[in-house]
């Protein structure tokens, strides 16, 4: 699988996301409090709504329509209305940037 | 257009699907994210200092209660436990249906079960049918939560100040329920893995239901009911009331909340009981911004929304006009003019629906 140069480290604030889209995918990426990066797929798994202007509350993901949580370290769906994981891929830091692999 | 189907299995709901209107992609102010986030936040705080009083105000109107029956005297303070009750019990509901109202997550889990026992919601059940009330805002056929349907059924509404039809209906769902069935409805909108727990939450009230009867039949009173059940009934009309103003007489199957849900100032004790939801347009815009922060929401967007109603009293005087004239016709709506500094109505997205407007 490749490594995709995803965006700088400090284009994400702490406790926050952003969105990725590389071809015909979307993905979101997380800068968590204790300073390491996580990458999702960015659609919630509940409906089609992107993650990107959802809440980040420490290791979580509250997607903004409906609310449904996810852990974006594991992907796991932690509150209704979401009942399916999301897919979760490997980020690297390099040079200042953050890789992920898809 | 012809004859809307409210059913969520008719030909209305394939219809919504067929054309995009379901599920499809809403207009949202636009608000920088650094502001957006900071208005998400979460806290306790608010929602404890509310919930503290909400209950023990229950608690003394409800003993005032018991300690004067069956004098009349008793009345005012039924009145205002029922109010609490059947109405505040409604907000409580809502707001933790979102996750919203405290930051700690177990806290808003118990008082979203509390609050869904008093409102006679299943909590599993109506947890998803507000999703779908959230990502289809009445669209015809796919929004679940419809109060003012066209033409509006004005003696369901004013029965429901009573909380006599949503009440049964919440009762009966509920023994339907406890019988191990889900009805065709419900399963149109609740994923499979979810049903059990439907089942098993209605067993659990139908016993709680059970010893309050069997306590009344032993007491040869009917006190017992006057604490758990009957508020939904007599305490209903304040939620009916502040519900109704939601979206009542504004524009259906459109995409845009400026066009179909309204933003009413009201007094701070309907405030406290109805938590903020006056706030009906920002609320549906941003659904993660808890109640206590919608006022600030308001003013960071109220530019680009329609003038919010000043009161109650004008948003009736707004509404029941339009209700009168859907009985004869039922494409009237209400179009609200937008301040200068708004974007505009995407008049050719919505050009369907906006086709009869009332003014």
């Amino acid at each position: 699988m490749p490594w995709i140069d995803a965006c700088a480290t400090n284009d994400i604030d702490e406790e926050d996301l952003i969105r990725f889209d590389y071809e015909d995918r979307t993905f979101a990426i997380y800068h968590s409090p204790d300073g390491a990066y996580f990458c999702t797929d960015g659609l919630c798994t509940h409906e089609h709504v992107h993650l990107e202007d959802g809440l980040v509350m420490e290791y979580e993901i509250e997607c903004p329509k409906h609310n449904a949580t996810f852990d974006y370290r594991t992907g796991e769906a932690k509150r209704a209305p979401a009942c399916v994981n999301l897919n979760t891929y490997r980020t690297k830091v390099e040079g200042g940037r953050v890789l992920i692999e898809v | 257009m012809a004859k809307r189907d409210y059913s969520l299995l008719g030909p209305n709901a394939r219809q919504a699907v067929e054309t995009g209107l379901a599920a499809a992609e809403w207009y949202h102010t636009d608000i920088p994210r650094k502001q957006m986030k900071e208005l998400m936040q979460r806290s306790d705080q608010p929602a404890i200092r509310d919930t503290v009083m909400l209950f023990a105000c229950m608690i003394v109107f409800a003993a005032i209660g018991i300690a004067l029956w069956p004098s009349w005297w008793s009345a005012p303070f039924w009145l205002a436990y029922g109010v609490l009750y059947g109405s505040a019990m409604d907000s409580r509901w809502h707001e933790c249906s979102h996750g919203t109202a405290f930051k700690t997550r177990r806290y808003n889990d118990w008082l979203y079960q509390i609050a869904s026992f008093c409102m006679v919601r299943n909590p599993v059940s109506w947890r998803w049918s507000h999703a779908r009330h959230h990502t289809d805002t009445i669209i015809v056929g796919r929004d679940p939560e419809i109060v003012a349907m066209r033409p509006p059924a004005l003696f369901r509404i004013a029965l429901n100040f009573l909380g006599i039809l949503d009440a049964y209906d919440g009762w009966t769902r509920m023994l339907f329920n406890a019988s191990g069935r889900i009805h065709p409805e419900e399963a149109s909108y609740i994923p499979e893995q979810e049903q059990p727990k439907v089942i098993r939450i209605a067993r659990i009230w139908v016993a709680i239901y059970a010893a309050t009867i069997a306590l009344a039949f032993a007491m040869g009173s009917i006190l017992p009911l006057m604490v758990i059940g009957l508020p939904r009934l007599y305490g209903a009309w304040h939620h009916v009331l502040t519900g109704v103003m939601q979206h009542a007489g504004l524009a259906d199957n459109v995409t845009d909340h400026r066009l179909n849900s309204r933003t009413v100032y009201i007094n701070p004790v309907s405030r406290f009981i109805y938590w903020n939801m006056n706030y009906h347009v920002e609320h549906h815009m941003f659904p993660m911004v808890p109640y206590h922060r919608l006022p600030d929401l308001h003013d960071a967007i109220k530019h680009d929304l329609p003038a919010a109603n000043t009161s109650m009293w004008q948003a009736y005087r707004e509404i029941l006009p339009v209700l009168r004239r859907q009985l004869a016709y039922e494409d009237v709506f209400l179009k609200r003019d937008l301040p200068p500094t708004a974007k505009p109505y995407r008049e050719d997205f919505h050009a369907a629906a906006l086709g009869a407007a009332a003014e």
